[in-house]
Order: C-alpha cells, then sequence, then structure tokens
C-alpha cells in the first residue's frame, strides 16, 4: 500500500526554490520590496446570509470572527481572518491544518440554515509583499488605488494583477491588529493566487521589482 | 567655447564638456544641451533631409513640435531609435547620432532630384499616378514606394531594454509646469490632495525657462522656479514627474503618462526600465499645455537657418547657443521682438524686423532703435537663398492696398519667423472636449469640457504670464474645492504680447511656384492644399489625407492651423466652419516598448499550469496552449514522430492503461436544498432522480437553444453536485450561473463555489485501470456492480482524500481521480509506479482526441460551434423531456431549429483509409458540380485512428442524419476525396467495454 507523506504537499511555487533563495533577515531590511510565499494556508469559503444573526452567531462561535459586513474588510481574531468578497462570501484564512475542524464546526454549527462550507486551501498560494516600495510594485498590476486613505491595513479586494486575478489583503501592521503604525511606510500584502496563475504572477512580480532592491523571505 | 556660444547665458553648465557624435562627426556640447542646441553652438543648422523633395532641413524649433530635425539614435545593439527630436534629445557623453533620409550622403543626396521634379509631384501624386497597369502595383510600384517612403529606419534587433507600466490615482493631475500648471499645482496641493504635475521637459518652468529677465513676486524666474520646485518636491502629496509626456486622454479622466528614465543617461543600470507608463486616473485635470508658434508661409521658409522666433529665443536663453551672427526677423507678432532684442543684447547681429503689420507698438520701435535694429514694417518676406543654410531674404514692402512693390535683398545667416502662437489643445481634444474659435487669436481653444476637467494659461488662449499664473491658480483652487483659495503672484517686466494672422505673406511672384510650406515633415505646401480644394476636396479630413497635412509624426503641430485657414480661404468659408482635424493620440511619437510594458517574453501572456506539469515536462511532453493553460500534448520517446507516439498512446490505452492530466477541467460546487432544481433549470438534462453516488453527462444551452459548454456531473449528496466544465468554459459557465441565479431565479437556496483549482484531475483509462488503482484506494468498493460506471465517490487514495469517479471519455474502462491539488503529482507519481506493471503509459491532449472521437464524443467548440442544438450533435437524449423548463427549450422549439435539414452531426470513412481530412474542409455533393459548388457541411474533427487502422471523422452536414451511407466529397489542396457519411460512433458501438 502506497501511502503518500502528508510533507510532499507540494505548492505550485515548490519548483522555485524560494526558501533556499531567502535573503538573511538584514538583507531583507534593506530591501525596497520583499516577496516570500506562504504556501500551505488553510481557506475556507463561506457563503450564508449576513442578514441573519443566527447564522453570524454561529460563525464566532466556531471562528471566534465577527464576519465583517462592510465590503472589502478583514476580521481578524488571533490566527484566523475573514476576509470580505460578496455579501453573501468570505473566505476565513488560517494556518494550516485547519481545514478540517474548521469545515466539520462550521457544518456543525450551520445545520438547518442555508448556507455553504468549501474548503479551498488546495486552490490558491499566498505571496506576501512587504517593504516600502510594496505600494509601488503592486500598482504595476493592479489598476486599485492602495493609497493609506484609500485602502490601509485591514482591508481586502478581488481584483486583477497583470493578466491574472487576486485576493489581496493588506495585514494590519506588525499582525497585532491593534494599529495602523508603520503600515504606510512599510505595508504588508497578501495576495491570494490560484495555483495555476502562481508561477506567472510569482516571475512577474520578480521581474516587476527589479527596479528596486527585491529580497526574497522564507515566508 | 564653440563659435555660437553665449557665456552666461542658459541653463547649461559650461564645465561639463560632452563628447557626441552626429554623422560621423565629433562635436562637443554642454551638460544641458539638447542635441539641437549643442549642433546650434558648432554653427550647424542643416540636420537631415526632407520626406518627399529631399530638400535640405534645419532646425525649426526647440521643443516638441519639431518637424525637421529628426535623428536616428544608436545606444548599442538593439537599441536603435529613428525619428528622434533633436530638438528634446538630452545631450550626454558619447550621444551617437545621425541624419536621415538621404542617400549616398546628407550633402550629395539623389533624392534630391525629387525637388527639381517637384511640379511632377503634386498633392495626391501617388493616388493619381501608380494606378496603371494594375499587375505592376504589386511588382513594382509598391515595393519602391515601400523602399522609398517613411522616415528613418526601423531597427531589426529586438529591443533590449526594459519597459514598466504602473497604474496611479491622484485627486488633480496637472499637464504641464509652465507657469499656468505650477500655479495650479502650488495652490491645488496646498490643501494636502494628491497631486500629479508631468512635464515632458527635464526640468519644470515651460516658458520660463527661455524668459529669465521677467520677474515674479519680486524674484528672479528662475529663482522663482527654484523656490516652487523646492516647494512642491517638499509636499509629500505631490508627485512630481518631469521627462514625462501626457500621450493621451481618455474616458473618465484616464490619461496616459510616458515617463523617460533612462534615455538622458551615458549608461544606466540594466535593472532600470528606460521608460514608465503611466495609467493615470485622476478626479480632476488640470491641462496647462501652453502654446505653439506658428511659422509663416513664404517661398523657401524651410531653407536651413530659418526657425520660429521663440525657439530662437529659448536656444540663447535656455541654452546659451546664438543661432546666428547675423540674423533676421519676419513677424507678425509682438513675440518675435523679444528674440530680436535678447539676441542683439547678447552680442548676436541682428539684421533687420521685418513686420507685416503696418503699426507695430511704439515701444517695441523704440527698442529696436536703440539696439539699432532696423524695423521694417508693412513689409513682406518673399524669398530665401542659400544652399545648406540661409544666406539672403527677398523682401518687398507692401502698400496699403496689398500691392507688393519692387524687392530688396538682405544678407543673413538666420531667419526668424512668427505667425503667432497656437494654444496646444490636444490633450482637450482627446477627451472629446469641444473647441471654440477665437477670432482675436485666429485659434481653437478648450470650450465646453467633456469630463472633470480645467484649462489654463497659453493653451486656455490665455496669453501672458499674470494672466497664466492667475488661471492657473484659480484653476488649482477650484480643483480642491472650497478649501482652495487661489494663490495670488504679482509679475513685472511682462512683454507686450499681440499679433495678427496671415496666409500665405503676400508676394510679387507666381505664387504656384512658391515652395512655401505647410507641414515640413510631410513636404505639403500652401500650393498643395489649394489644389486639393481645387479638385473637389471640401472636408478638411479629406484634404488632410489627401495631401497628408498633418499626417507624419509630428501629427501637424505647427501646421494644423496654417493648412486650415488655406483650405479655409480656397473653400471660401470661415475657419470654424471647415473645423480642425481630429487630435489623436499620442501626442509625440511614443515607443512600442511603452505600450508593450511587462507583456513580452514569457509574461507576454499567462500560462497557466497545473500541480502535474513539472512532471510532464521532465517526460519530455510537448505542449499545446488549450484556453491559457499549457497542456501536454503528447508525450514523445526519443525519436518518435508526433504521429508515432500519439499511435502508441492510443494502444497502450485501448490494451492496457493509459494516465491522463485532467485537471484543468472546470469545476464547480453547487450546493444546497434547491441544488437539484437548479440544474434541472441549467442544464437540459433531468436531475431529480439522479441518486447520490452517481454522474450524469450534462449539457448546457444558451437561452438560443445552442450547445454552450458540456461536462460530467457528479451528485455527492442530495444538496451537493460536483460540476465539471470543459476546460475553455470554466469562467464562463460558472457566471452564467450565478448570474441566473441571481437575476432570474433568486427564490431557488444554492450557492455557488469554484473549485476548479482546489482538484486535480487524474483520468485513468484502459482495461488494466481497476487493478491500478485498487491497491491504492481506501474506503471504496471498487468492484464493478458497487461502482459502476457513472458514479461517484468519496475516499482515499494512497490516504489522500479523493472524489473517485468513474466515467470514460475513451470508451475504455475509466476512473477520474480528484484528489487536492497539493497531492496531484504524489499521487500522479504512485499510479505510475503502480502502473509499471501494466505499462501505463502518460497520454496528452492529442490521443485524448482521437479516442473521444472514435467513440463519437463531442468536444464543445470543434464539433460545435455555438450554432448547433443537442439534436444537431445527434444528444437529444440528453434532453429532460418532461422538464417544464430550461435555459434554451424554448427556443428549440422553433420551427427553424426543428428543420431536418439543418446541419447535423455524422460520421465520416474516406474511400481511402489512410486519407486523414483536414479539419475545417468543406464538403460538397458531388466532384462535378457548376462551380461555386453549394457546400453542404464541413468537417469538424479528423484523425487517424489507431484502433481502426485507419482514418475517421466529424462532420457537419445539412440533413446528415437521415444521409448515412451515401457519398458526398471532400476537396482538399491537390484532391476531392470520396467519403461515406457514417454513424459518430466507430469503436464499440454497444459500449460493451465500459460495462465490466
Amino acid at each position: 500500500m502506497t501511502m503518500i507523506d502528508f510533507s510532499l504537499r507540494r505548492s505550485p511555487l515548490a519548483h522555485r526554490g524560494l526558501i533556499a533563495r531567502a535573503a538573511s533577515d538584514a538583507a531583507a531590511r534593506e530591501a525596497g520590496v520583499t516577496l516570500g510565499e506562504q504556501p500551505h494556508r488553510c481557506q475556507i469559503n463561506l457563503r450564508g446570509d449576513a442578514g441573519d444573526s443566527g447564522f453570524l452567531a454561529a460563525v464566532e462561535d466556531v471562528t471566534g470572527l465577527r464576519l465583517p459586513v462592510e465590503p472589502n474588510t478583514v476580521a481578524t481574531v488571533e490566527d484566523l481572518s475573514a476576509l470580505w468578497l460578496g455579501p453573501d462570501e468570505w473566505l476565513i484564512v488560517g494556518p494550516g491544518g485547519r481545514e478540517g475542524d474548521l469545515t466539520g464546526g462550521l457544518r456543525g454549527a450551520l445545520e438547518g440554515r442555508h448556507f455553504a462550507v468549501t474548503d479551498v486551501s488546495e486552490a490558491r498560494t499566498v505571496i506576501a509583499i512587504s517593504g516600502p516600495h510594496a505600494r509601488d510594485l503592486l500598482a504595476k498590476g493592479t489598476s486599485l488605488d492602495l493609497h493609506p486613505r484609500v485602502f490601509g491595513p485591514g482591508r481586502c479586494a478581488q481584483s486583477g494583477i497583470a493578466k491574472a486575478t487576486m485576493i489581496l489583503h493588506q495585514l494590519d501592521a506588525n499582525g497585532d491588529g491593534a494599529d495602523g503604525a508603520g503600515a504606510d511606510e512599510q505595508p504588508t500584502f497578501e495576495i491570494y493566487i490560484a495555483n495555476s496563475f502562481a508561477d506567472y504572477l510569482w516571475t512577474w512580480l520578480e521581474r516587476a521589482a527589479a527596479e528596486y532592491r527585491v529580497a526574497v523571505t522564507a515566508g | 567655447m564653440t563659435g555660437y556660444r553665449v557665456a552666461g547665458r542658459g541653463r547649461v553648465d559650461p564645465d561639463a564638456r560632452l563628447r557626441f557624435i552626429f554623422d560621423g562627426r565629433s562635436y562637443e556640447g554642454l551638460h544641458g544641451d539638447t542635441l539641437a542646441s549643442a549642433l546650434l553652438a558648432n554653427g550647424v543648422h542643416f540636420v537631415g533631409r526632407s520626406f518627399k523633395y529631399h530638400r535640405p532641413r534645419g532646425i525649426m524649433s526647440a521643443g516638441v513640435e519639431e518637424a525637421n530635425a529628426l535623428v536616428g539614435v544608436d545606444r548599442g545593439r538593439g537599441r536603435y531609435t529613428p525619428n528622434t527630436r533633436a530638438t528634446v534629445l538630452e545631450l550626454y557623453d558619447g550621444l551617437t547620432a545621425e541624419s536621415q533620409n538621404y542617400w549616398p550622403s546628407l550633402r550629395y543626396d539623389i533624392g534630391a532630384v525629387n525637388d527639381i521634379a517637384a511640379p511632377l509631384i503634386p498633392a495626391g501624386f501617388y493616388y493619381k499616378t501608380f494606378k496603371w497597369p494594375a499587375s505592376f502595383w504589386n511588382k513594382v510600384y509598391e515595393p519602391v514606394i515601400r523602399r522609398s517612403a517613411g522616415l528613418g529606419r526601423a531597427p531589426t534587433a529586438p529591443d533590449a531594454d526594459r519597459y514598466a507600466s504602473r497604474f496611479a490615482h491622484c485627486d488633480v493631475l496637472i499637464v504641464g509646469a509652465g507657469p499656468a500648471g505650477l500655479a495650479a499645482a502650488l495652490t491645488a496641493s496646498e490643501s494636502g490632495a494628491r497631486v500629479i504635475l508631468a512635464d515632458e521637459n527635464p526640468e519644470i518652468g515651460g516658458s520660463l525657462l527661455s524668459d529669465p529677465a521677467v520677474q515674479i513676486d519680486g524674484k528672479d524666474a528662475w529663482n522663482w522656479l527654484e523656490e516652487a520646485r523646492a516647494t512642491l518636491a517638499g509636499r509629500a502629496n505631490v508627485t512630481l514627474l518631469t521627462r514625462t509626456t501626457a500621450i493621451g486622454y481618455y474616458h473618465q479622466n484616464f490619461l496616459g503618462l510616458v515617463q523617460r528614465l533612462t534615455d538622458h543617461l551615458p549608461a544606466a543600470a540594466s535593472s532600470l526600465p528606460r521608460e514608465r507608463m503611466w495609467k493615470v486616473r485622476a478626479a480632476q485635470v488640470v491641462l496647462a499645455q501652453g502654446a505653439i508658434e506658428r511659422p509663416l508661409v513664404f517661398d523657401g521658409n524651410d531653407r536651413p537657418g530659418v526657425m520660429l522666433a521663440g525657439a530662437g529665443r529659448s536656444f540663447l536663453n535656455r541654452y546659451g547657443v546664438k543661432v546666428g551672427n547675423r540674423v533676421a526677423v519676419v513677424t507678425v507678432h509682438d513675440s518675435a521682438y523679444l528674440a530680436a532684442f535678447d539676441l542683439a543684447r547678447a552680442g548676436a547681429g541682428v539684421a533687420t524686423i521685418v513686420d507685416l503689420r503696418r503699426n507695430p507698438r511704439a515701444a517695441l520701435l523704440a527698442e529696436a532703435r536703440s539696439l539699432g535694429i532696423e524695423v521694417l514694417s508693412g513689409w513682406t518676406v518673399t524669398a530665401t537663398k542659400g544652399r545648406a543654410r540661409i544666406a539672403e531674404i527677398r523682401v518687398n514692402p507692401v502698400d496699403q492696398n496689398g500691392k507688393v512693390g519692387a524687392a530688396r535683398m538682405i544678407g543673413c545667416d538666420a531667419l526668424l519667423m512668427s505667425g503667432g502662437w497656437t494654444p496646444s489643445v490636444h490633450l482637450f481634444s482627446h477627451s472629446k472636449g469641444a473647441l471654440d474659435w477665437r477670432e482675436d487669436l485666429q485659434a481653437f481653444v478648450p470650450g465646453a469640457p467633456n469630463e472633470a476637467v480645467r484649462c489654463a494659461g497659453a493653451g486656455n488662449g490665455t496669453f501672458g504670464l499674470a494672466a497664466a499664473l492667475a488661471e492657473g491658480a484659480a484653476a488649482g483652487a477650484a480643483t480642491a474645492g472650497s478649501a482652495g483659495t487661489p494663490t495670488v503672484f504679482s509679475v513685472d517686466g511682462e512683454a507686450p504680447f499681440s499679433g495678427v494672422y496671415f496666409r500665405e505673406l503676400p508676394t510679387d511672384r507666381d505664387p504656384t511656384r512658391a515652395k512655401a510650406f505647410i507641414d515640413f515633415q510631410n513636404d505639403v505646401t500652401a500650393k498643395d492644399i489649394r489644389l486639393a480644394v481645387r479638385e473637389g476636396f471640401r472636408s478638411i479630413e479629406h484634404v488632410k489625407r489627401y495631401t497628408t497635412n498633418g499626417m507624419a509624426t509630428d501629427q501637424g503641430k505647427t501646421s494644423n492651423i496654417n493648412g486650415l485657414m488655406i483650405a479655409a480661404d480656397a473653400v471660401g468659408k470661415p475657419a470654424p466652419e471647415v473645423g480642425l482635424t481630429t487630435f489623436r493620440p499620442p501626442y509625440t511619437p511614443t515607443t512600442f516598448g511603452a505600450f508593450v510594458g511587462y507583456s513580452r517574453d514569457a509574461h507576454f501572456e499567462v500560462e497557466r499550469k497545473t500541480s502535474i506539469d513539472s512532471w510532464a515536462e521532465a517526460n519530455g511532453a510537448v505542449f499545446e496552449p488549450v484556453s491559457l493553460w499549457r497542456r501536454a500534448w503528447y508525450f514523445p520517446r526519443s525519436g518518435e514522430s508526433m504521429h508515432e507516439a500519439v499511435a502508441r498512446e492510443c494502444r497502450a490505452t485501448r490494451r492496457s492503461l493509459g494516465i491522463f492530466d485532467a485537471s484543468t477541467l472546470g469545476k464547480i460546487e453547487v450546493v444546497g436544498p434547491d441544488a437539484a432544481e437548479f440544474m434541472n433549470r441549467m442544464y437540459t438534462n433531468a436531475w431529480t432522480k439522479l441518486a447520490p453516488g452517481r454522474c450524469r453527462y450534462g449539457l448546457l444551452l444558451g437561452e438560443d437553444g445552442f450547445i454552450r459548454d458540456d461536462g460530467v456531473i457528479g451528485r455527492l449528496s442530495d444538496e451537493r453536485f460536483h460540476v465539471t466544465t470543459t476546460t475553455g468554459g470554466a469562467a464562463r459557465v460558472l457566471a452564467t450561473m450565478e448570474d441566473y441565479l441571481q437575476t432570474e431565479w433568486p427564490d431557488l437556496k444554492v450557492w455557488l463555489t469554484s473549485t476548479s483549482e482546489q482538484w486535480a484531475v487524474i483520468a485513468l483509462n484502459g482495461p488494466n485501470a481497476r487493478k491500478v488503482l485498487e491497491p491504492l484506494v481506501q474506503g471504496i468498493d471498487l468492484n464493478g456492480e458497487a461502482f459502476p460506471h457513472m458514479a461517484v465517490r468519496e475516499g482515499k487514495i494512497c490516504g489522500v482524500p479523493t472524489r473517485l469517479f468513474r466515467v470514460s471519455f475513451t470508451g475504455e474502462l475509466g476512473f477520474e481521480v480528484n484528489v487536492p491539488a497539493r497531492f496531484g503529482l504524489s499521487v500522479w507519481k504512485a499510479l505510475i509506479e503502480q502502473g509499471r506493471p501494466y505499462d501505463i503509459t502518460p497520454y496528452g491532449t492529442e490521443t485524448m482526441h482521437a479516442l473521444r472521437a472514435e467513440k463519437g464524443f463531442i468536444i464543445v467548440g470543434q464539433d460545435t460551434d455555438g450554432t448547433v442544438t443537442p439534436h444537431d450533435a445527434g444528444m437529444s437524449w440528453a434532453i429532460g423531456k418532461t422538464k417544464p423548463d430550461f435555459v434554451g427549450k424554448r427556443s428549440l422549439a422553433r420551427p427553424d431549429m426543428q428543420d431536418p435539414k439543418r446541419k447535423q452531426l455524422v460520421g465520416l470513412l474516406t474511400e481511402k483509409p489512410e486519407t486523414v481530412l483536414e479539419e475545417g474542409a468543406q464538403i460538397v455533393d458531388g466532384p462535378y458540380a457548376a462551380v461555386p459548388m453549394p457546400m453542404i457541411g464541413h468537417v469538424t474533427s479528423s484523425y487517424h485512428s489507431e484502433t481502426l487502422g485507419r482514418s475517421i471523422a466529424l462532420a457537419l452536414i445539412q440533413g446528415g442524419h437521415g444521409r448515412k451511407g451515401e457519398t458526398v466529397y471532400v476537396p482538399m489542396p491537390g484532391a476531392m476525396h470520396k467519403a461515406t457519411i457514417t454513424d459518430t460512433v466507430f469503436v464499440d458501438k454497444e459500449g460493451a467495454k465500459l460495462n465490466v
């Protein structure tokens, strides 16, 4: 019986050897842009009625997250976030490995309601972009206005980047969600990109970032 | 210091000497020079030959409007740029440029015979001459014209530079950083608004760069300018872009800006892009583009040394170069006096000012007198002399009745001309803003806008420094809303600025023999325009195309108004009734690279890859593009042709086992209590009675009843369907479904989620498929009775979760193994390993196509073309007859859709088994029908069938279903092939191989 070693989960950028290429912390700090892959994130697509307070409460019970209802915003509690994708659609993201308990927990808690919980963790990888030129790099590919007055930490959007489509999330500064200090000068963005587009987008980003100093980080 | 350099003048750095090469000769220039100013500093005026008559041409302007001084710049292999205007080409050490449009040398050019033959080459010459005989066009006329036409030589090596592009957003975009644009930017940015200020020059300032003596707020212009620059640079909300041309103004305040980043550098880091395209969306736009001086129209106005008066002033004040030692001026406008006065003060001899006006301002006359300049008011210029450079002008008095008196010759080495100023309304016009005619200016100015745009300064017809500053400040304040208060500027030392307009200057000679140029670049003269009107062209757009006036790379910046005025005169209508030709982007010539940006080489288009793609590549697959995907086409072994490889893959799959990457299939999860009802309404088939754990082939139509997509759909539970779509249809089908769900059937409780990328799909086909799967699968009984054809089960394979479909697109025992995408490659490798005893054979899309064709399975988009109904395709069985409705049902009931003569899908067997028909080949009834033969259908799919050892084809043929057994003919290059109409299923008609 051939059993597959789960450590062989292979991200769509595995062949790029990004971990081996990762720059030192010092080099990363001096770079205009850092790029890194976060390959195995738990991603659950959730559909349901935001007007149903019972639905929101049930989701909160399982995840601790109050689903955002303001368009293009993100709710974050500890290591879970809910990205608003539409009036009745969210992407719940968290550390890889949570897929089973989250899908199971949500389906159980939402029993009897009109909902859909779909594990899409395998569908996209995450590319993190940070540094003083992160916005300049993104502006090369997306027509979204990412100016701090318009976008900012805790916001997300579905849009195009280069010739691919993405979900974009600007992280809270320092990841603690407390304040936006530093986010203006050193913003961190995450791009959720479908597997089949990942290699195209990664190479595109590296090429477009070449005029700034670019460093690869280990995720 | 070279002969024409004036010490202490200009913004050039006298200590930064640069060497450059022009036409193979080495010269010296200064940092801050353009190629034009550096050549003039060396006394070089003759820099090129004209397009049609090959006349010697000089530098006529100091800016983007330059029509004559076009050069080729060589920056090394893959870096040759033709048709660069010397007047905006910044000098750097080692610059290498060449003149254009001559052979064998600039000075001795054979093409110059055209100048002598000019009477034989009138407007519309090409249209009139190269008509007969017809066969000459392709072989003689066009090749010769192509060789001699066009300016410059196109580079042949691939472009070695990088180009960048980006989007940008702002509250206010200001185009032009002259006085008006600066005033607008200073005011608009005070309130914190996001401001982008773009100017095509290397530094901001516009007209102030050529006018250092004027004072603003009590400061010399250049000091004021430096303070303004520092203020703007110090504001974080301001993006100051120099060397940046706004090339086009599109809908909803979307503008394209091209920023030149490295062309002015002697050497640039290879990581730096050469240019950057800015795609700007601005809430408000302020256009402060300034104005362009008009040439005067007289015989010989194109001789080297004749240039616009403002250019003469710019070369002196901005670059420290006098354009001659004995300068003459001809004008209808005050502004030319300023050039004469500045030159005289700088020590250049100014011989004469010829003013067509009878009564120039007294102050100007007094100043001329004090500088020792002769002013001939009420005189005209009727000719110029000199070969490579002007040497004399012929001037005549004009009396009050317009009669031209006796001529007099005046020696000179440069002639400055001013026909007044034309506001630059190009961008405003791109944005479809209306243009108004200003009789006092004899020019069009911006009228009612079509976008959120304001115009200010000379580009708005507001001449004069104080007025331009005030208008700019007002525009800037208005963009900032109530927060903005216009900054007030005080100006001292402003010169008068008024003039009149003349078409062709009066002459005592035969005007039909004059070479009085309107469009210098395309060699269009005043008489060409009059000829066009005489020959019946009335619309200015037609006159433009017939004469080519304004159609060169300068887009008529100096010629449009002169052309219009002469055409209007010839037509006998006022200019505004004749109207202006359309302004089109780009404002100035733009590199292809700037438009291409990153979309080249590997990034020209997205190439989607599956999780198994790397294995295919490592195992020698040849790939083909399928929508955006690259898919393994076939897997040749060493020495195998495509035909041999595909034949081997087909044999292996039919006899034992083939493995195929089907991950590109679209997948949609349809979930909810109304999922089955939703499926009933979307697809033609009936879904209510499909039991969980079973699959069905689904057919999706458009409202028109034609086949749009298909795929196998599995029911996982009462409320959950796993829908598959074609590879290319994935996004479209999901969007269509979502559209119906939200707009037509909001009552249905259904959610749709794309899972195309969640699952890798591995198809196993062949008699041994089950044997290979069995040891690897947990939790699924693979026995034929427990897991029949068209069933789906959830379980594990190699310990990984799977949705296992028992389906077949080959007619063999088949499974489609869906596993989470990250495990696709590992499971694929495990299956390959497990399949070794059965000679498991990876196959590509070509074998997949051939095997399915043997079974008569259609490929949507190949065997259908958007006009094929389920009945046409022989798939009436897929229609749920008792369903009340589904998308397309009503259309299928139209009589025309049931016409038995519709094209219907059939099989074709050629008379000669080795003949493989061409896909797309037309089908006719008989070989001897009259031409044009009625075409009764076409071949949709055609392959060599390895299984049958002969060719097979599918075809759409009129009334085909009723014609089985009949003979048809397929004309192809070199032969007329005979074929018999058959059923579409060629192999295992009863499906016995599936029931195992």
